[in-house]
């Protein structure tokens, strides 16, 4: 078995490096870095190439079924493959809902059908799905919902309006939370999917405190959906929407992780204050903030692997990934923060050149939303407190 | 190796928890501070220890030990953390065995930590703060040395039969070379211990060293290279701590959040109350992330890997901030009972401030992180 596991990870270094294109091992340094595929694709030198040699050994989802795109590895199989990427600093080769989101609640609640059509797409990044979810008056209380599905024989007629849908102007595909029924809150949902090419959906991005409008509205009038596009049973749709949650919360703790490819916060504290004649650091406040803060993200990417482990094991608290979300969102704000202090008022310039568009500042901005989207972080306390330490009512 | 524990390992934790559950509850502490106890922990409890195997789990089998590792190792001292129990475990079966391992030592001192009638104590510090300078000498006089200085924080150095001591055979106190680590035995010559009770009842050391005259055998392996061997005992007493604060910070949390389900006031559960819900659901993450690094750091040390430092000082320093917090917050959700000594969770609080200094604070810890990222 170990033995398996060694000349693995020796095929898979030599693959890797064979096939991974230099400039998909440079770090994300903004949005247009990662790679979300789709119908209408704006790749960058290398991105496609990295994608699809990936693709093709099924390894842009390495631990789903192979009859479904995947590569068919065990857990020790897929954390070799992690670690080996990590070696080489090799980007995520596809950014994609469809695999942190959709794809699990697929393989979960999916029909065979299903699982063959949507699952194999996501795998080789054809179809760039959004997130029908929240609603102008549902937010923390999800389950508020009000966007309707009328039932219209073999399919369903949806009306109503979603909002901070993420790339809903760039995405082809959308799955979406409806009413089925009024008369049960939590038991009138059921989980649609639909082409966001379908006569009677718009997308309006709303501009956000970044300058940036990743979030749109996205609004549905009379939008017909096949019933055969329904994931699991009518009215059952909430049980796929919690579901899918956790493995939202989980894709957001990640951004707690430091990114592949160096330390930006470390680097760019270096190259703004500089060192002192011991190499430290030459402001000492901001140097032991940074040091705690590192402290706790690295403990932070040991917990992850921890997590990661449990869940393959099927041994984690259903209700862990709301601490993971809870904690990897705010130690991803408290890391902007500290890029901010350390960049000084070079990391303020909104437009230069020099700030590539205010890059810095703009991200700093974006962290904000990270505690408030997927649930927010009192609701993970929330979670926590009643689920997991079984808190009175 | 999936970061969760084995089979075995979870076996052995069932084993421990019961064990130091029934030996040595928080009631087995208080009774020896209410009996002003000289020694600082029970011989008794040390020699069940034995009997259980447990003073040699970082022992080779083939030298009479279990021959296990530095997670196994963090099991037993989470259970001592969580029971507060007094016991020579970490100075002894951990710190001296990691440093003593592989040297001529090992045969003259095992048999007796093996069968629970050794115990040693670490003769590291010379000041309040835990630094990595060494001031004290050992200047070379007949066929072996003579020591001469001050050590502090020698916890069980009033009692230990052995004292491994960090001194300086060349350089200033500051250098990283120079350094030789010795085995002293006790009622050694013109050494004076002299037993301080600390904040949380615990027994240790100032040592005065007058001129201590050892043979050159006492050198743990070579003069001038005490460094690899000091760096062993470190590494392994900075993890053991780790895991016993995990313990400690754990323990106060289980109180805690079993406190706020059984008192009421305003005519309801203080637990339905969500300004301490939130409160203890922070704490619970902190405390996992916490777990999380301290086994990290103990699969890398057994692993021999050369990242392992890092890890061993993220796990120190993870452990102090979140047990720290676990029994700030212990103290304050239990409310005014919460400052009575008649209550075990104001123990919590003052063992959690003796380990967090023990071996490097989180300052000392983060500073090391940096240091070796170079910033």
């Amino acid at each position: 078995m170990t033995q398996d596991l060694d000349t693995f990870r020796s095929e898979t270094r030599a693959w890797l490096e064979a096939n991974c294109p230099p400039e998909m091992r440079q770090p994300v340094r903004s949005e247009k870095d990662a790679c979300w595929g789709g119908r209408n694709p704006d790749f960058q030198p290398g991105q496609k190439e990295w994608m699809d040699a990936m693709a093709s050994r099924g390894w842009t989802v390495p631990d789903w079924p192979k009859a479904y795109g995947g590569g068919g590895l065990s857990p020790a199989e897929t954390k070799i493959l992690r670690e080996e990427m990590a070696a080489i600093k090799a980007r995520n080769p596809l950014n994609s809902f469809g695999i942190s989101m959709l794809g699990p609640a697929l393989l979960k609640y999916g029909t065979e059908e299903q699982k063959l059509e949507y699952l194999t797409k996501i795998a080789r990044g054809e179809i760039r799905w959004c997130q029908g979810y929240s609603e102008p008056n549902a937010g923390s209380d999800l389950a508020s919902l009000a966007t309707s599905a009328e039932d219209a024989g073999d399919h369903y007629i949806v009306n109503g309006q979603k909002v901070w849908t993420s790339y809903a102007d760039k995405a082809d595909w959308i799955f979406c939370l409806v009413r089925t029924d009024k008369s049960s809150k939590q038991g009138g949902i059921s989980f649609v999917l639909f082409d966001m090419a379908s006569e009677g959906v718009s997308t309006k991005p709303i501009l956000l405190i970044s300058g940036y409008s990743p979030f749109c509205e996205t609004f549905m009038d009379n939008v017909k959906v096949p019933k055969s596009q329904r994931v699991h049973d009518e009215n059952k749709g909430w049980d796929v929407a919690k579901y899918l949650l956790g493995h939202e919360r989980e894709m957001i703790s990640g951004m707690g992780l430091a990114s592949s490819g160096g330390n930006p916060l470390l680097d760019g504290a270096i190259a703004t204050i500089g060192l002192d004649s011991e190499g430290r650091l030459a402001d000492p406040l901001l140097r032991a903030a940074i040091a705690t803060f590192e402290v706790r993200a690295k403990a932070f990417g040991s917990m992850s692997e921890r997590f990661i482990d449990e869940l393959k094991a099927g041994r984690a608290h259903p209700a862990q990934p709301s601490m993971m979300k809870y904690y990897g969102t705010e130690l991803n704000k408290s890391r902007h923060e500290l890029m901010m202090a350390s960049g000084g008022s070079d990391a303020l310039e909104w437009e230069s050149e020099g700030s590539r568009g205010g890059a810095e500042a703009r991200a700093w901005l974006r962290t904000k939303a990270n505690s408030i989207e997927g649930g927010t972080s009192e609701v993970q306390l929330n979670i926590i407190a009643k689920r997991i330490l079984e808190l009175p009512a | 190796m999936p970061l969760f524990l084995n089979e075995d390992q979870t076996a052995l934790q069932d084993t421990i928890r019961d064990f130091v559950g029934e030996q040595a509850p928080v009631s087995h502490m208080r009774g020896l501070r209410d009996a002003k106890d000289a020694t600082g922990f029970s011989r008794d409890l040390w020699k069940s220890f034995a009997e259980m195997g447990f003073t040699g789990l970082l022992i080779g089998e083939d030298e009479g030990g279990l021959g296990l590792g530095h997670v196994e190792a963090g099991v037993v001292l989470e259970e001592i953390g969580r029971n507060l129990s007094p016991s020579p475990f970490l100075t002894t079966a951990v710190a001296a065995v990691e440093a003593l391992k592989g040297t001529a030592h090992a045969a003259r001192w095992f048999p007796g930590i093996i069968a629970g009638d050794t115990v040693a104590a670490l003769a590291i510090d010379e000041a309040a703060k835990h630094r990595d300078s060494v001031g004290l000498t050992a200047e070379r006089s007949g066929n072996g040395f003579k020591l001469t200085g001050k050590k502090q924080f020698v916890t069980h150095g009033h009692v230990a039969d052995l004292l491994i001591v960090a001194a300086r055979t060349a350089g200033s106190a500051d250098d990283a070379e120079g350094v030789t680590l010795f085995a002293i035995p006790k009622d050694a010559a013109n050494l004076t211990a002299t037993p301080e009770r600390l904040a949380d009842a615990s027994l240790a050391a100032r040592l005065e060293f007058d001129g201590v005259e050892v043979d050159a055998d006492a050198v743990i392996g070579d003069v001038d290279g005490g460094r690899s061997p000091l760096d062993r005992l470190l590494r392994a007493g900075r993890t053991g701590a780790s895991a016993e604060l995990l313990g400690v910070g754990g323990g106060a949390m289980d109180m805690t959040v079993g406190y706020l389900k059984q008192r009421k006031q305003f005519g309801t559960l203080i637990g339905s109350f969500q300004a301490l819900q939130h409160r203890a659901a922070h704490l619970y993450s902190e405390m996992e992330v916490a777990r999380a690094a301290v086994l990290k750091a103990q699969q890398l040390l057994d692993l021999d890997s050369p990242h392992a430092d890092t890890a061993v000082s993220v796990a120190k320093a993870m452990t102090a901030l979140a047990t720290t917090l676990s029994v700030q917050e212990g103290v304050q959700m239990h409310g005014g009972i919460g400052m009575t000594d008649e209550y075990d969770i104001g123990f919590y609080m003052k063992r959690a401030r003796v380990l967090a200094e023990m071996f490097g604070d989180a300052n000392f810890h983060a500073d090391k992180v940096a240091r070796a990222a170079g910033y």
